[in-house]
């Protein structure tokens, strides 16, 4: 594919990456919205966080990794304890990634 | 969150610097991923200026990894841009979930914020913008650190391209599934949003490993909100 055409396709996907990004917000940020909409929205950052994490934790390429070999989902443990316990953000991270490596190197 | 110290009185320190703290989890798992995007788009027949360009214009991590996949296998790009759409349709209801802590902005500050609402920007607005901080220069700088790594992760993977064959350095590839636990836990704050989070998660992976892997993300997060308002309705009732 020449170097035209790939910039034409990236400036398609911007297009529709940012439509969907900023009309919602435009559209609803100037209304007042109904409770149950209000509500609704309240549980969409925990829908989709668990809906980006759980799959890259539990599933590999042949599918369901539920063993001591996965080591995303093995660190999981810890940092879920230490994101509970100390709400600390750097915390949470250093020992996730400090359980991975340490996973992979024994 | 650590955030909470800095960000709760509002005065300490400046904007940029509150900013770059909040935002370092993001810089630490964009520049690992950025990298990996950057050598994997030359290695796909992009040159280096489009590669850089892509993450200046697009910013979507996913996306763009799919993308030049699809650019290599010489798909058409029709295709490529209908892909894209599917993959960042889920953006549709993290934008919606933002608008009612930005009644304030103006249009066009609302338009820039959502150029850089990414996954990652979303989930840490999120918590901020909960506990009602939402300084606009902080806001603007956070996005702007957090694309800022992404593009230079993907120019080091273009200057490293030919160099690198492993491109997942040792745990750095946990930095944001750790970053997203973190988030998580923030967010569940009573049991209705427990049990949202579970009903998600168990969604995402039903549905992915039933083969639907690009619009698992927004049909597991929309079912799990909707059976979240009955949930939160018979919680109230037992209580």
């Amino acid at each position: 594919m020449d170097q035209k055409t790939v910039l034409m396709t990236i400036i398609g996907m911007l297009a529709v990456t940012y439509v969907p990004r900023a009309v919602p917000l435009l559209a609803l940020a100037s209304r007042s919205l109904s409770p149950v909409l209000v509500k609704w929205l309240g549980f969409i950052p925990a829908a989709v966080l668990a809906a980006l994490l759980a799959p890259s934790l539990v599933l590999d390429d042949k599918g369901i990794a539920l063993t001591v070999d996965n080591e995303f989902l093995l660190a999981a443990i810890p940092t879920f304890l230490v994101a509970v316990r100390t709400k600390s953000f750097v915390g949470s991270i250093v020992t996730g990634m400090g359980v991975v490596a340490l996973a992979r190197l024994l | 969150m650590d955030s909470q110290s800095t960000s709760g009185s509002g005065h300490s320190g400046s904007a940029l610097a509150r900013a770059a703290g909040q935002a370092m989890p993001i810089v630490l798992g964009y520049i690992p991923v950025g990298f990996a995007y950057g050598v994997l788009a030359l290695k796909n027949g992009l040159d280096p200026l489009n590669t850089v360009l892509m993450s200046l214009l697009v910013f979507a991590g996913s996306a763009q990894l799919i993308a030049v996949g699809m650019f290599g296998a010489g798909i058409a790009p029709l295709a490529i841009v209908a892909t894209t759409f599917v993959v960042n349709l889920r953006h549709m209801l993290m934008s919606a979930a933002m608008s009612p802590y930005l009644k304030s902005w103006r249009k066009r500050e609302l338009a820039a914020f959502s150029y850089q609402l990414t996954d990652e920007t979303f989930a840490l607005h999120a918590t901020r913008f909960a506990r009602g901080d939402t300084h606009k220069a902080e806001t603007f700088w956070i996005n702007s650190i957090a694309q800022a790594s992404w593009v230079t992760g993907s120019l080091l993977g273009v200057v490293a391209s030919t160099l690198i064959t492993d491109v997942r350095p040792i745990g750095l590839d946990y930095a944001l599934p750790a970053m997203f636990i973190a988030l998580l836990v923030g967010q569940l704050k009573d049991r209705a949003h427990l049990v949202v989070a579970v009903i998600a998660a168990v969604t995402a992976v039903a549905l992915k490993l039933m083969g639907v892997t690009q619009a698992c993300t927004i049909l597991a997060t929309v079912i799990a909100a909707t059976l979240g308002l009955g949930v939160d309705a018979w919680i109230r009732k037992q209580s």
